[in-house]
């Protein structure tokens, strides 16, 4: 399976390419930690912490989050129109081009 | 103020590899108190999953959280390790004689000869909601963050902020002993347990709490107390409300705390260690669990595991320079005691 590209808003208008495989299983939220993103992801990516808190900027349309993604999301005290669990996201080829940012960690 | 503590080993964090720390300390007759800023043992694994399974822990095909934690305070009970729960360690100090003096946030006093960080990812606090003021206000002015203990807010008018199952339960609960509740929700629905949700809008049908939907606290005011918070909605409509207390329920998440004060080496945010004996820059201070880093760092359960053995053995050989110790294996020595 080839890699996909996903892109990191750093700052505005300034964004970070990240080479991602879509064959390894891994999540969004492994892939900005093995690229060294300051995200905790204390739970491990269960959707049980919502450190891993990223808003998707632009790319192709994401699956709906899960009750439990929706219901983690519904306690942090900001939350961006487009704001989803990093944990949650599988990589997948149809995935490519997803632009997301990291959100403030509350 | 509570009477000094005096042990051997202070344990900072009841997490897991904290837990598993006091066991392995005992078993070099080492006597352990464990303070941790959570309310019960467990850490992570309490807090935030602890009806989860975990899969790696060796001769635990399965395990659910709360039940590994359950077993490490059976496994540890032998050594009568003592318990400060609740509390933050705020202040250390390393003494001449090279034994360490702490101090937690409700002034608990320990000393210790030497002190173990199992603290995993720091400590866990309130997510803060971006409110003006919010600072000014807390320490007692009218801003809490968790409620203690519901009487504090008898016949109060109170304003509760958040969406999760905290904001919905404490809405419902307080409704019954504040003279006024007003929950706010940045959202036009609850996601947190259905029934809890249920209650809240019946609660506000009948008149007995006010709900406020769309909308977020954005300002505080009042002169040395808090007096009353300015409610805007996602429309841009302000309100102001006033009360006696304002309590935004977000969660916690995980900060590194004071311990970032204390003078050791740290790298992003954890702490370096030397794997020999996980000690720290500050000799008879050690680092263990999630908390440490170093070459090859794996933040797993089990590997805390092997860093608590490894640590309580450096950590006698600190207390006790002139003690010549033999490793005996459990199944030698009979049932594990101090």
């Amino acid at each position: 399976m080839e890699d996909i590209r996903i892109y990191v808003e750093e700052a505005p208008g300034q964004r970070r390419e990240l080479e991602a495989p879509t064959d390894m299983g891994l999540s969004l939220m492994e892939l900005l930690k093995a690229n060294d993103y300051p995200i905790q992801a204390t739970c491990g990516g269960m959707a049980l912490c919502a450190t891993c808190h990223v808003e998707v900027l632009a790319g192709p349309p994401l699956p709906e989050p899960s009750d439990d993604e929706w219901a983690m999301l519904d306690t942090l005290p900001v939350l961006h129109e487009t704001s989803r669990l990093s944990c949650q996201i599988r990589l997948h080829p149809n995935l490519d081009g997803l632009v997301v940012r990291i959100a403030d960690p509350a | 103020m509570s009477a000094v503590i005096s042990t051997d080993i202070c344990i900072i964090g009841a997490g897991p590899v904290g837990l598993f720390a006091v066991f392995e300390a005992g078993l070099l007759k080492l006597r352990c108190h464990v303070v941790d800023a959570l309310p019960q043992p467990g850490g992570q694994l309490s807090e935030i999953y602890p009806k989860k399974p975990i899969y790696d822990i060796p001769g635990y095909p399965e395990i659910l959280a709360g039940d590994l934690v359950d077993n490490l305070m059976k496994q540890c009970a032998p050594f009568h390790p003592t318990f400060t729960l609740g509390e933050r360690v705020e202040r250390f100090e390393k003494l001449a004689n090279g034994s360490f003096q702490l101090a937690t946030t409700d002034g608990t006093e320990i000393t210790c000869k030497a002190v173990a960080i199992a603290g995993g990812l720091g400590s866990f606090e309130p997510r803060k909601p971006a409110v003006e003021n919010l600072e000014r206000f807390e320490g007692g002015k009218g801003v809490h963050y968790m409620v203690r203990d519901p009487e504090h807010f008898r016949d109060k008018k109170i304003v509760i902020a958040g969406g999760g199952d905290s904001a919905l339960d404490w809405t419902n609960f307080l409704a019954g002993v504040a003279s006024e509740v007003t929950l706010v929700h940045r959202g036009t629905t609850f996601r947190g347990a259905a029934d809890s949700a249920e209650k809240v809008k019946t609660l506000a049908e009948a008149g007995k709490i006010k709900l406020v939907l769309s909308s977020n606290v954005t300002h505080l005011h009042g002169n040395g107390h808090l007096q009353e918070v300015t409610i805007t909605g996602n429309n841009g409509e302000a309100e102001t409300v006033p009360l006696d207390a304002f309590v935004p329920l977000f969660g916690l998440t995980p900060k590194l705390g004071p311990i970032g004060d204390w003078n050791l080496d740290l790298t992003d945010d954890a702490i370096v260690v030397n794997t020999e004996d996980y000690s720290t820059s500050l000799p008879g201070v050690y680092a263990i669990g999630d908390i440490n880093t170093y070459p090859g760092k794996l933040k797993l359960i089990l590997c805390g595991f092997h860093e608590a053995a490894l640590m309580c053995q450096g950590a006698f050989k600190y207390i006790f320079p002139d003690k010549k110790y033999t490793l005996k294996y459990t199944t030698v020595n009979g049932a594990p005691s101090l």
